[in-house]
């Protein structure tokens, strides 16, 4: 194997502020796909303990549909297929603004809310029944005592497999790249083309979403250990 | 929708073949049957290094582990397209690129799916093995391993249904898979993205349906012998 490494290769022709944008849209990417994928996740948690028939079905075909389509085609359907079917001048303007952000973003962050449904879901159901009881008995509402009694709980028994979900989703915003966005695995691609040094250019690339996933994992075990101490008081 | 699969469905199904590589929808199937199967040993071996008192076997892996888990399955992708052919000498398809991509990250999955089945057996089977004067790897084998192994049946045929929509990711690398014959399509026709990935994600979601039932049928069935076992005795 003649293979010199050359890491120096990588700090010419602006290449660092390359990397640097695309860990940064990276970022923007979980960021904002998290909220959605949270927002929507809890409201289709909440919605279906409401146990109603015909909502019931729509929430699980909703969480069945998104959990058995694999992530890159609910991608490729929203940058291709639902692009296509907007009014023109609309279909413009998100091209302008960034079309492979926002509609990879939306699929991102739907696909995700399934996931986290689900885990709400059954973190919710791990409540026992004599807390939403006691509360109503106490003259709260059904949504107050929801926000204030249940959720609160739920959310802390279900920190680790929400920490995963949140993992998992910053994993997954590299697929964006498959519709050319230039995110941090789109930036090394990028790279490595123009420069051939393929293993440096992953080998930092890697680094970095290793860091960002660490990190990621630390702060998920802190918040639980921190919230899980403060139940115990 | 039903002229696009009437006109294209051999294509969707098996790709080029016979005049070229088998593709489509038995690709996929094809492609992630075959990573799972080779990514089981491995998966076993790291589960009893996770679980190992031995530091050289207990370190290692669980690094494996976490970088797996900390990495997205794309940079895995572009990492076997780099070394794969440096390591076997010589130029490789996409195919096997994308196996050995599979095989890598499916192994520490399935490795933490094999080690909680292992823990959430009773520590007395380990030690009434060894109390018997089985050997640790004999008690393994023949005691520990069965048990966990049909314990986590369901939790490994689900890990297919995920190896099933991970192969999509091949279509970023020109696998001839399910997701690539319908970009094809989608190519060929120009005008109808909507209803071409429409009808890609109905075909994954069906086809994931099907194998989610099977994993019900499966898990219930374990569930019936295991309560039947704790009756006899």
């Amino acid at each position: 194997m003649n293979y010199t490494l050359d890491f120096g290769a990588l700090l010419s022709n602006g290449y660092p502020a390359l990397i640097l944008g695309g860990l940064m849209t990276t970022l923007k990417m979980t960021a904002l796909a998290w909220l959605l994928a949270f927002g929507l996740g809890s409201v289709l948690a909440i919605l279906r303990m409401l146990n109603r028939r015909p909502l019931n079905y729509v929430i699980a075909l909703y969480v069945a549909f998104h959990r058995n389509v694999p992530m890159l085609v609910h991608i490729l359907l929203w940058y291709f297929g639902v692009a296509a079917l907007l009014p023109v001048a609309l279909n413009d303007a998100v091209n302008q603004w960034g079309g492979e952000f926002l509609f990879s973003m939306i699929a991102i962050g739907l696909v995700t809310a399934a996931y986290v449904a689900e885990d709400l879901r059954s973190a919710i159901r791990a409540i026992p029944d004599g807390q939403m009881e006691a509360s109503r008995s106490l003259g709260l509402s059904y949504l107050r005592s929801m926000r204030k009694v249940i959720l609160p709980q739920a959310f802390t028994i279900a920190i680790p497999p929400l920490t995963n979900q949140t993992l998992l989703l910053f994993k997954n915003t590299s697929l964006a790249m498959a519709i050319g966005l230039i995110e941090l695995t789109g930036a090394g691609r990028e790279i490595e083309s123009a420069t051939f040094k393929t293993f440096e250019v992953y080998t930092v690339v890697t680094a970095l979403y290793l860091a960002v996933s660490l990190l990621l994992m630390l702060g998920g075990a802190c918040i639980s250990k921190h919230r899980l101490a403060a139940a115990k008081r | 929708m039903l002229d696009i699969l009437s006109d294209n469905w051999l294509l969707l199904l098996v790709g080029q073949y016979p005049n070229g590589a088998m593709g489509g929808l038995v690709a996929t199937v094809g492609l992630a049957l075959i990573s799972l199967a080779l990514a089981f040993p491995f998966g076993i071996l790291l589960a009893l290094g996770r679980i190992s008192t031995i530091r050289i076997f207990y370190w290692p892996s669980t690094a494996i582990v976490y970088i797996v888990r900390g990495l997205p399955l794309l940079m895995f992708i572009f990492w076997a397209y780099f070394f794969v052919p440096i390591i076997i000498n010589r130029p490789v398809g996409g195919a096997t690129t994308m196996i050995a991509a599979l095989v890598i990250y499916e192994s520490a999955y399935l490795a933490e799916i094999i080690r909680s089945g292992i823990q959430a057996l009773p520590a007395g089977q380990l030690e009434a093995g060894r109390s018997l004067g089985l050997s640790y790897t004999q008690t393994m084998r023949r005691v520990i391993l069965p048990q966990a192994l049909y314990n986590t049946l369901p939790s490994m045929l689900s890990q297919f249904i995920s190896t099933v929509k991970e192969t999509s990711l091949g279509f970023v690398i020109s696998v001839h898979e399910l997701t690539f014959a319908a970009a094809q399509v989608n190519n060929i026709l120009l005008t109808k993205p909507f209803e071409v990935f429409g009808l890609l994600a109905l075909t994954y979601f069906t086809l994931n349906l099907i194998l989610g039932g099977l994993v019900k049928l499966v898990e219930n069935r374990i569930q019936i012998k295991r309560t039947m076992i704790v009756q006899v005795t």
